[in-house]
C-alpha cells in the first residue's frame, strides 16, 4: 500500500539520504555543543564583574557571535565556499556542508549558554570562591552542572534548527533529505519524494525534542 | 585569631566613590562568637568579605589565623580560604548536587581522597544532625536542612574560623532557634572561632560573646554583650536593645499604669548578670511596710548571663518606700522611678 501512495520513493536512495542527514546533523551538534560551550564561557568569564573580566575580549567575541549569527545561512555557506575547498577539496558532498553548519549555529548556541550561565545565582559562586575554589573547578563543578538543563534545552533547539540547515544546504549540493526533495522531488516533479522526505525529517526533529526533554527533565533537580 | 587594623573600603561606581568601610579597627579572639550588628548599608556584608578575602580592603589589613587574607592572592589565598568556612543568609548550595555531594564540595577543591571524603562527610552529617535527609536534593530540603547542609559543608576542612553572613534572617524563629543551638554547639565542641553579621538583635543576645555595633561603615560601639546590653552609649545601640529588651508596648503600657496608680511609685529595675538571680522581690516584702505588684517583666539570657528588665509599683507609707529603692540601689540592680507626668 504504501508504494501505492509513494509510487516513485525510491526507498534505497531514501535510507541513503536520511543517513546523510543524520550524520551531518549529528557532527554538526556535537561540534556545536563544544564550540558553543567553549565561546558562551568565554562570554560569561569576561563580562563585567566575573572572573576574567576583559573588556576588549569580551566585546571581540561579542561582535564575531553577532556578525555570524545575523547572515543568513544560504549567504554564509556561498560565502565559505573558498575556506570548504580549502579544507575538503570540494563543496559537494555531506562533509563539505559542516564547516558552514557549525559556524551558523554555534555562535547562536552560544548566546543561549550565556544567557543559562548568567541565570546561576551569584551566591553559589560566591560560596565556591569562599572556599579557595580555582576558576577550572568553578567552570567544571559549578558553572557546567548549574547550568546543565539550559544547555541541555539549548542544544536541543539548535539540533532541531540544524536539521532544517542540513536541509538548506542539501539544496546546493551537500546531500541527505533536502538534496533529495529537492533534485528528486521538485526538480522532477515528484511530489511524493518530497513528502516523504518531509515525513523523515518530521520524525528526526520529534525525536531530537522528546529525547531532549526526557534529558532536561532527568537532570533538573531544581 | 582575627585581627583588622585600620581597614577601609571605598567602591567606585558611576556615581562616584562609596564608601562602605571606615576606619575598623577589630581584634578577634580565638574561640569567641563575635557578632556584628547593623541596618542593611552599614557596612557589615563588606566587612566580613574581607574576612575570606572576598572583598579587599582599600586601606588598613586583615589578618586571619595569621594569614594576612588582604594582602595574599591565588593560590596562597585559595588555601587560606579552606581554613575559614563561610555559610549564607540563601544557604548558596548547589541545586544539582545532593546535601551529601554539597558537603563533599569543598573537600573535593581541598583535593582530599575519595574514601577520606566519604569518611568525613558522614562524621558532618552526624555533627550537625542532617541524619537521613542526607542524599536529598536542596529542592526537597526546608530552610533549616538547607542551612544544616551549608554548616557543615563550611566545617568541612576543619575550619579555624566560621563567617555567618545573615545565616538565620531568611529562617523563622523556631528554626533560627535551632541553627543558633547548633553553632554554640560548634563553637563549644570545635573551639571554633566564630563571627557573625546580623540585623537582629536576638540572633546576638542568644549566642554572641562580644558584639560591634555597625553605623554608616563604622564601628560605633563594641564591647561584652551584657555591657553592651547594661549600658548602651550610642542610639543606634539603644535602639537595638529595645528591639529584644523592650516590646513595642511597653511605652503605653507605662503610660497607662501611671494613670491607674496615683498612689505610690512605679519603678522600672533594670538586672544585669548575677542580679537576675536574686530573690529581690522577696526581700522587698519581707524587709519593708510596703506592697509590691509586679506590672510587666521581661528576662533575657545572653552567653554571659541574664539581662531583663522588671516594672514594678510599690505601694505604702513614703519614707518606706524611699527606703525599699535604697535598698534595690545596693543590690547592683538598676532602678528607674517612673514619675507621674
Amino acid at each position: 500500500m504504501i508504494n501505492q501512495w509513494f509510487p516513485n520513493v525510491d526507498w534505497e536512495k531514501m535510507w541513503v539520504a536520511t543517513r546523510e542527514t543524520l550524520y551531518m546533523t549529528g557532527i554538526s551538534t556535537l561540534a556545536t555543543f563544544i564550540l558553543g560551550i567553549i565561546l558562551g564561557l568565554l562570554l560569561f568569564l569576561t563580562a563585567k564583574g566575573n572572573m576574567w573580566e576583559n573588556y576588549l575580549v569580551n566585546k571581540g567575541i561579542s561582535a564575531i557571535v553577532n556578525i555570524f549569527r545575523s547572515i543568513p545561512f544560504i549567504i554564509l555557506i556561498v560565502l565559505l565556499i573558498p575556506f570548504t575547498k580549502l579544507l575538503f577539496g570540494t563543496m559537494i558532498g555531506e562533509n563539505a556542508a559542516l564547516p558552514a553548519l557549525i559556524i551558523g549555529s554555534a555562535p547562536f548556541y552560544a548566546r543561549m549558554v550565556e544567557i543559562g550561565l548568567r541565570e546561576i545565582d551569584k551566591g553559589v559562586l560566591e560560596a565556591a570562591k569562599s572556599m579557595g575554589a580555582k576558576t577550572s573547578t568553578i567552570i567544571w563543578k559549578v558553572l557546567i552542572p548549574e547550568s546543565l538543563p539550559a544547555l541541555v534545552s539549548g542544544i536541543t533547539v539548535t539540533a532541531i534548527s540544524l536539521v532544517g540547515f542540513t536541509a538548506m544546504a542539501g539544496v546546493i549540493g551537500a546531500g541527505g533529505l533536502g538534496n533529495l526533495a529537492f533534485l528528486d522531488g521538485f526538480q522532477r516533479n515528484r511530489f511524493d519524494v518530497t513528502l516523504m522526505a518531509t515525513i523523515i525529517v518530521l520524525i528526526i526533529v520529534f525525536i531530537l525534542q522528546f529525547i531532549g526533554d526526557i534529558i532536561t527533565n532527568k537532570i533538573d533537580k531544581r | 585569631m582575627i585581627t583588622i587594623k585600620n581597614v577601609k573600603k571605598i567602591f567606585s561606581t558611576k556615581q562616584g566613590d562609596v564608601t562602605a568601610v571606615t576606619d575598623v579597627n577589630l581584634e578577634i579572639q580565638e574561640g569567641e562568637i563575635f557578632g556584628v550588628i547593623g541596618y542593611s548599608g552599614a557596612g557589615k556584608s563588606t566587612l566580613i568579605r574581607m574576612l575570606n578575602g572576598l572583598e579587599i580592603p582599600t586601606d588598613g589589613s586583615v589578618t586571619v589565623a595569621n594569614k594576612q587574607v588582604s594582602h595574599i592572592k591565588g593560590s596562597e589565598l585559595r588555601t587560606a580560604r579552606q581554613k575559614i568556612g563561610m555559610i549564607f543568609q540563601h544557604f548558596n548550595l548547589l541545586w544539582s548536587r545532593t546535601g551529601r555531594e554539597n558537603i563533599s564540595f569543598p573537600l573535593e577543591i581541598a583535593g582530599v581522597s575519595k574514601a577520606n571524603r566519604i569518611k568525613k562527610v558522614d562524621e558532618l552529617i552526624k555533627l550537625v544532625g542532617l541524619q537521613g535527609r542526607e542524599d536529598a536534593y536542596p529542592s526537597q530540603l526546608s530552610g533549616g536542612q538547607k542551612q544544616r547542609v551549608g554548616i557543615a559543608r563550611a566545617l568541612a576542612n576543619d575550619p579555624k574560623v566560621l563567617l555567618c553572613d545573615e545565616a538565620t534572617s531568611a529562617l523563622d524563629p523556631q528554626t533560627t532557634d535551632s541553627i543558633l543551638d547548633l553553632l554554640v554547639d560548634i563553637n563549644e565542641r570545635l573551639g571554633l572561632t566564630i563571627v557573625l553579621i546580623t540585623h537582629e538583635m536576638h540572633v546576638i543576645r542568644k549566642i554572641c560573646h562580644r558584639v560591634a555595633v555597625m553605623e554608616d561603615g563604622e564601628i560605633v560601639e563594641k564591647g561584652s554583650v551584657l555591657e553592651v546590653f547594661k549600658n548602651p552609649q550610642q542610639p543606634i545601640t539603644k535602639r537595638f536593645v529595645q528591639q529584644v529588651t523592650e516590646p513595642e508596648k511597653t511605652k503605653e503600657t507605662i503610660g497607662q499604669l501611671l494613670g491607674v496608680y496615683t498612689s505610690g511609685q512605679v519603678v522600672q529595675l533594670s538586672f544585669v548578670g548575677q542580679g537576675a538571680e536574686q530573690p529581690l522581690i522577696t526581700n522587698l516584702i519581707r524587709n519593708f511596710g510596703i506592697t509590691v505588684n509586679i506590672l510587666q517583666g521581661e528576662i533575657s539570657q545572653t552567653q554571659n548571663g541574664s539581662y531583663g528588665t522588671l516594672l514594678i509599683h510599690i505601694d505604702g507609707v513614703e519614707s518606706e518606700i524611699a527606703k525599699a529603692i535604697d535598698y534595690i540601689h545596693s543590690q547592683q540592680v538598676g532602678v528607674e522611678v517612673i514619675s507621674h507626668d
